[in-house]
């Protein structure tokens, strides 16, 4: 577990610098960074309140210097305190985010394991019939790709939603206000949630198939895969092979992906008025409500380092080298 | 956005890069790109683009911001006089378009540009010097890497005063800073490889300083995965930049295709049907991104050959067999098991590369 343990010690680095990145960077923008969002926030009433919540997320007439700051940061973050959210009657940060949290790791979440299951399935599939019709595939999916997340999901609404009227286009459960946890809802629920996962698959499965092929295509040129073709097995058992051997770069690369995956996610969610961390998002930059913006970002930092950390899990699982070097 | 060339330049193909520079600097005359459809269609698309971003704002029908009516309150659909209708604010949809390529290209560039220099300095520095340093290095690679970087932008731009919101090369250089790290763990990763090199060695024994061998033994192998990075940071920057700028964090009256959708998103447009909205730059932005991607691809055939035959279906392949004499054959051998692929001239009019492709698809005939 000797892999695991350096990952988890990168991870709590990543976590730190983001930590620290999230309270510098109001402060090295020019001007006090308290008049600066009361600029920002123009056409809306400041109360004494917000103003208060103001100065005590950036650590203004406390008499503290930066490092006095910083530790108090530190502290509250580490208490799970996250500030106050001024754009949603001064409840705190945390409270705001977790109720939109659910939404976001259930739609985003989900799918992202499909996407990469059926990208990782596609991707051995075009590599093994290279030459095939198949290869025409590649440049569809490099037009997803190269495609904004939210431009696909304008398009799906005004074709899927609008025209020809299968699913809803907006919202993630339809007006009920307080429902019951039954069928009902839970199909209500998965209605809303088709089109937005749709768009993030088709969106994001092309990365997947691409690295997958590319791997494979150098992968099936082995030996072993040559021997095991010699030696008279069954088709899918050298695919098998030669699969299991190539997926680990599209693992290790995981990393890589999921950040783009979850930025692009959360742009859906604003289009379809997904009510996740995204659609949060927008309104606290609408809003200019920073210590939201900034409790959002860091939840999902936190996700991020956790599916990879699973990621890795599922490395180390997979490829035995990595348990021999502990 | 662009997810595919990233397991592409993984370790396992680095390996071939080092095949197709046998003998180092001195075979690097023959570096030429394939010219496959996907290249051609890349940089052709790219240069209209490039072209289009240069003389967009002039041939433009009206300016992008002229107010058409103040009376009418719907996007007017496409007609003879706005070839793509108008905006809610009465603008002209296709002036937009044509205007709004410069500012995204520009920043796309600039972010591609200032990140490509970052990634070389720090990625080869970190793999030619080693040790402490190049753990920190990786470090902090791998770690920009892991952020989230859209998310960590939303943070930047939402603090930035409204006044730099709309300067093209502030936001370049602050998307760069966000996209810089993948190209510095695929150089580092080449550079620590080529630094072993035999003719690197005796650059050394003979004397040459290290910012000679850096610059002139080192740096000219990478120039196809430093293009590669290059065009992949530039996809980048044209995803994110687009990305912000749809947000409404960048100043949204500073033209730009990204900014072109925030207004369709205000307008409704998905849900009204105004395609005329945003179909257009989103297809702008679709198509610069295929292109910019077609062309990463096409590097990364060259990087890895392998890659390259896919493309090729069999009426090609015999096609590519009849001029096989055109192209070094020995690139279409590279790396493969001699043991199948070494089939023995038939004495037909095919050439090696066709003996090749064919051996290969045989194989994969088998297995129907």
């Amino acid at each position: 577990m000797y892999v695991i343990s350096r990952r988890i010690g990168f991870y709590i680095l990543t976590a730190i610098a983001a930590v620290t990145v999230t309270f510098f960077i109001p402060r090295v923008m020019p001007g006090n960074p308290v008049s600066a969002v009361l600029a920002k926030m123009q056409g809306t009433v400041v109360t004494k309140q917000t103003l208060a919540a103001l100065e005590a997320e950036f650590g203004s007439n406390t008499g503290q210097g930066l490092l006095g700051q910083y530790l108090r940061y530190w502290n509250d973050i580490l208490h799970g305190n996250l500030g106050i959210s001024t754009s949603n009657g001064m409840v705190p940060v945390t409270d705001v985010i977790r109720g939109a949290l659910p939404w976001t790791l259930g739609l985003v979440g989900t799918a992202t394991v499909v996407s990469f299951i059926l990208g990782t399935l596609l991707g051995i599939l075009v590599a093994w019939r290279r030459g095939s019709w198949l290869d025409t595939l590649l440049p569809a999916t490099t037009f997803f790709q190269a495609a904004p997340y939210f431009f696909l999901a304008f398009l799906a609404i005004d074709l899927f939603a609008i025209k020809l009227g299968w699913f809803p286009a907006e919202r993630a459960y339809g007006q009920l206000d307080f429902p019951a946890f039954d069928w009902t809802y839970i199909s209500d629920v998965l209605d809303h949630a088709i089109l937005p996962a749709l768009t993030i698959v088709v969106a994001s499965a092309a990365g997947w198939i691409v690295g997958m092929r590319n791997v494979m295509i150098t992968t099936m040129d082995e030996d072993y895969v040559l021997i095991a073709q010699a030696k008279g097995l069954p088709k899918g058992r050298v695919v098998w092979y030669a699969a299991r051997n190539a997926i680990l770069p599209s693992i290790s690369g995981f990393s890589l992906a999921i950040g783009f995956v979850v930025s692009g996610a959360l742009l859906t969610e604003i289009v379809f008025s997904y009510p996740g961390l995204g659609f949060l998002m927008l309104s606290a930059v609408q809003e200019a409500d920073y210590a939201l913006l900034q409790g959002i970002f860091l939840v999902i930092v936190m996700a991020v380092l956790v599916a990879n950390l699973a990621a890795d899990f599922v490395y180390v699982f997979l490829d035995p080298r990595t348990r021999q070097e502990a | 956005m662009a997810i595919g060339s990233s397991t592409d330049l993984d370790s396992a193909q680095t390996a071939d890069l080092l095949e197709l520079y046998p003998n180092g600097p001195a075979s690097r005359r023959r570096v030429r790109l394939p010219r496959s459809p996907k290249v051609l269609i890349g940089l052709g698309g790219l240069i209209g683009f490039l072209v289009l971003a240069v003389i967009g704002p002039w041939i433009a029908p009206y300016s992008p911001a002229q107010v058409f009516s103040t009376t009418v309150s719907f996007p007017q659909p496409p007609s003879a006089a706005h070839l793509l209708g108008t905006t809610q604010q009465q603008q002209d949809v296709f002036s937009q378009l044509l205007a709004g390529g410069r500012s995204t290209i520009l920043v796309a560039f600039v972010a591609g540009l200032i990140a490509t220099v970052l990634s070389v300095v720090i990625g080869v520095a970190a793999g030619y010097a080693g040790g402490l340093a190049d753990d920190l290095l990786s470090m902090l690679a791998n770690l920009f890497l892991i952020l989230p970087a859209l998310p960590l932008l939303i943070v930047i731009f939402g603090f930035l005063p409204p006044s730099q919101g709309s300067d093209d090369v502030l936001i370049g250089l602050i998307i760069a800073i966000t996209g810089w790290a993948f190209g510095a763990r695929v150089l580092r990763a080449q550079t620590l490889s080529l630094r072993t090199r035999d003719y690197v060695d005796s650059a050394r024994i003979i004397g040459e300083r290290g910012w000679r061998i850096i610059g002139f033994e080192i740096l000219p192998n990478l120039i196809p995965i430093l293009a590669s990075s290059f065009l992949f940071t530039v996809l980048y920057g044209v995803g994110t930049y687009t990305a912000l700028a749809f947000l409404g964090l960048v100043n949204p009256n500073h033209v730009s295709w990204g900014g072109m959708l925030f207004y369709a998103q205000v307008a409704g447009a998905q849900q009204s049907g105004y395609w005329w909205l945003y179909i257009p730059p989103g297809m702008a932005v679709a198509l610069l991104g295929t292109c910019l991607a077609l062309l990463n691809f096409g590097i990364d055939e060259f990087i890895n050959p392998r890659l390259r035959a896919a493309g090729l279906s069999r009426r090609r392949a015999r096609r590519a067999g009849l001029t096989g004499a055109a192209r070094p054959p020995r690139r279409f051998v590279l790396g493969v098991t001699p043991v199948v692929r070494s089939v023995p001239p038939t004495g037909d009019h095919r050439g090696p590369v066709g003996e090749n492709l064919s051996a290969g698809r045989s194989r994969g005939g088998r297995q129907r």
